[in-house]
């Protein structure tokens, strides 16, 4: 490469990576910021203007009373903890087999639990079978459904991670008399670290983002989650206009997600990069 | 109990009679079936196959019934239900809308992804920093994506107030479907690009630098070396958001609700809409019929990459 060629790179590239950073994720998080903390007459219409007057307490003061915000946050506590910790467990169990067994059986299986990454959930016939199995509208029923939806995510990366385990950690312990329990929990779950953190971001993520198959099995009402919560504060805003109430539940919402990325976000590459890539 | 007493003999005894009696087992039970018993997949097989592959089976039967929230019972009526989602020219438009939907935003989050791969690729704090920023839209619900960007576009909305025009970007029926899929890869380009940036780790070195002894420039580099070496990581992207946004709802629904005159009805809404409406056999034929166009994209897609990851 020529060296102006170079130059104009070494210094047109963070120039390049701000101006797009500022344009692309800087104003509409600009845009959520400032509304979240603006009056309902001046949010009306959303502006990238900072707030005349400011009153962010009381817009998120009205939207943990009016949104249910604390309700819907303890909901979704409930149904996406569990489904997570069935989809990384369940899942580390049947990824163990599936990357150290060969057989034709093993690899069917293993094939049949990866294909919910390829197909679409049914979401309609999902109710139909809740409400026979007397799961339709409860907690049980919604954790049942997103751990079986997820299950592929989390065994696909953990298959593909463990394969590139060598077996000999495994033998070792065995040697040293360890059973298959023992091995699972003290060898291959320790060892899965990375891979757990970016399944457990992951599945998070969808599970606490989703209004859609919560719409479908939670429905309204007593046991609705924060995004559905959501759906109900920004569908009232068709009369309401309170753009300034569904940013700030916006904010809180979304807080709790960065909150476990910041947290995790090291080993995520490292799981990715192992599971997906190989 | 039982458990304690083999492992204390287990311990106790030297390593070669432990491995002797590992060796005989393993006469008995295949050494796999002992070392890795299937009993550690069963529930997540169980739990998939109960909550996931039983109501996709279920889902070729009840299209086939009156179920609605009209019936007290239901009954086989055929293909009555297809012929009413044929008539009434739901069912082309949805695959249409959908495909479109699908092609259009697999094309920006890969886009996106891949050209901030390139620019932040090399490990320095600045470029850790932007990652992090560039992956924030992927933390935000999609739903809450939809209402930003709703109150970015609406016709009173930031953008017309900054641009000081007036134009209704959520209005048009041919446009307002590309800009979604624009939205749809904004959401998710933070993802494509980490699945990018793993790639890109993965080439050796070596290579990078024969090519740069080789006389090659930048371009050169990309074509010939980085992107045949990037092939599993765009099968991987390219499948995971193309088949990922046929199943796409959230964005949709928060800045169209599927308009204007349902240009924006992929298949999940419409599904949302009809079943709201109580029509359960007609949302489920949608669903089947989304089923089955998934599994037509998905199984040429998914041969087609890897084979296009041997050539390369």
């Amino acid at each position: 490469m020529p060296s102006a060629a170079r130059a104009v790179w070494r210094l047109g590239r963070p120039a390049l990576v701000l101006l797009l950073a500022a344009l692309a994720v800087g104003v509409p998080l600009w845009l959520v910021a400032v509304t979240s903390a603006k009056p309902q007459a001046e949010a009306v219409r959303p502006n990238l203007d900072l707030p005349r007057r400011w009153q962010p307490a009381g817009n998120y003061e009205d939207a943990l009373g009016q949104g249910e915000m604390l309700r819907g946050f303890l909901n979704s506590l409930l149904v996406v903890v569990p489904s997570v910790v069935l989809v990384l467990v369940l899942g580390a169990g049947a990824a163990w087999v599936f990357a150290r067994r060969e057989s034709r059986l093993v690899s069917a299986a293993y094939a049949l639990c990866i294909s919910g990454l390829l197909l679409p959930p049914a979401v309609i016939t999902v109710v139909m079978e809740l409400r026979q199995l007397g799961l339709a509208g409860t907690r049980p029923g919604m954790i049942a459904v997103y751990t079986g939806m997820y299950l592929s995510t989390s065994i696909f990366f953990m298959t593909g991670f463990i394969r590139a385990v060598p077996p000999e950690l495994e033998e070792a312990a065995r040697m040293d008399g360890a059973k298959p329990l023992r091995i699972f929990l003290r060898i291959v779950l320790p060892l899965l670290r990375p891979v757990i953190a970016t399944a457990t971001i992951m599945v998070t993520l969808y599970a606490w983002s989703d209004v859609f198959y919560a719409f479908f099995v939670l429905g309204g009402g007593e046991r609705s989650t924060l995004p559905l919560n959501l759906y109900k504060v920004a569908g009232a805003q068709l009369y309401l206009n309170n753009w300034h109430l569904v940013f700030a539940y916006v904010v809180v919402m979304s807080l709790p997600m960065v909150a476990i990325f910041l947290v995790a976000q090291r080993s995520i590459v490292s799981g990715i990069t192992s599971g997906a890539v190989k | 109990m039982a458990d304690t007493a083999v492992r204390t003999r287990g311990r106790a005894r030297p390593p070669a009679s432990a491995r002797k009696s590992g060796g005989r087992r393993a006469g008995r039970l295949s050494r796999n079936a002992v070392h890795h018993p299937w009993w550690f997949a069963l529930p997540a097989v169980a739990v998939f196959t109960a909550f996931f592959l039983v109501p996709n089976l279920l889902n070729f039967y009840y299209p086939f019934t009156d179920w609605s929230s009209y019936h007290p019972d239901i009954a086989f009526t055929g293909l009555d239900t297809f012929r009413t989602v044929a008539d009434d020219g739901s069912l082309l438009r949805a695959i249409r809308t959908t495909l479109l939907y699908a092609v259009l935003a697999a094309l920006f989050q890969n886009g996106f992804g891949l050209v901030l791969a390139l620019l932040l690729e090399a490990d320095s704090r600045f470029n850790r920093f932007f990652r992090a920023v560039f992956f924030l839209p992927v933390l935000i619900s999609a739903l809450a994506t939809g209402y930003v960007f709703q109150a970015l576009l609406d016709q009173d909305g930031a953008v017309n107030g900054v641009l000081g025009t007036d134009i209704p970007w959520l209005g048009s029926t041919t446009w307002t479907l590309v800009l979604v899929t624009v939205i749809h890869g904004w959401k998710w380009m933070g993802l494509s690009m980490l699945i990018y940036l793993a790639g890109l780790k993965g080439i050796p070195g070596e290579l990078l630098e024969a090519a740069k002894c080789d006389g090659a420039g930048p371009w050169r580099t990309f074509r010939s070396v980085r992107w045949p070496m990037l092939a599993p990581a765009v099968t991987f992207n390219v499948t995971t958001a193309l088949i990922g946004s046929m199943n796409t709802f959230d964005i949709v629904q928060a800045t169209t609700g599927g308009g204007p005159a349902a240009s924006t009805e992929v298949f999940n809404i419409y599904m949302f809409r009809i079943f709201g409406q109580g029509l359960y056999a007609q949302a489920s034929a949608m669903s089947l019929v989304l089923f089955l166009v998934v599994v037509a994209v998905a199984v040429p897609l998914v041969v087609g990459l890897r084979r296009r990851e041997q050539l390369l």
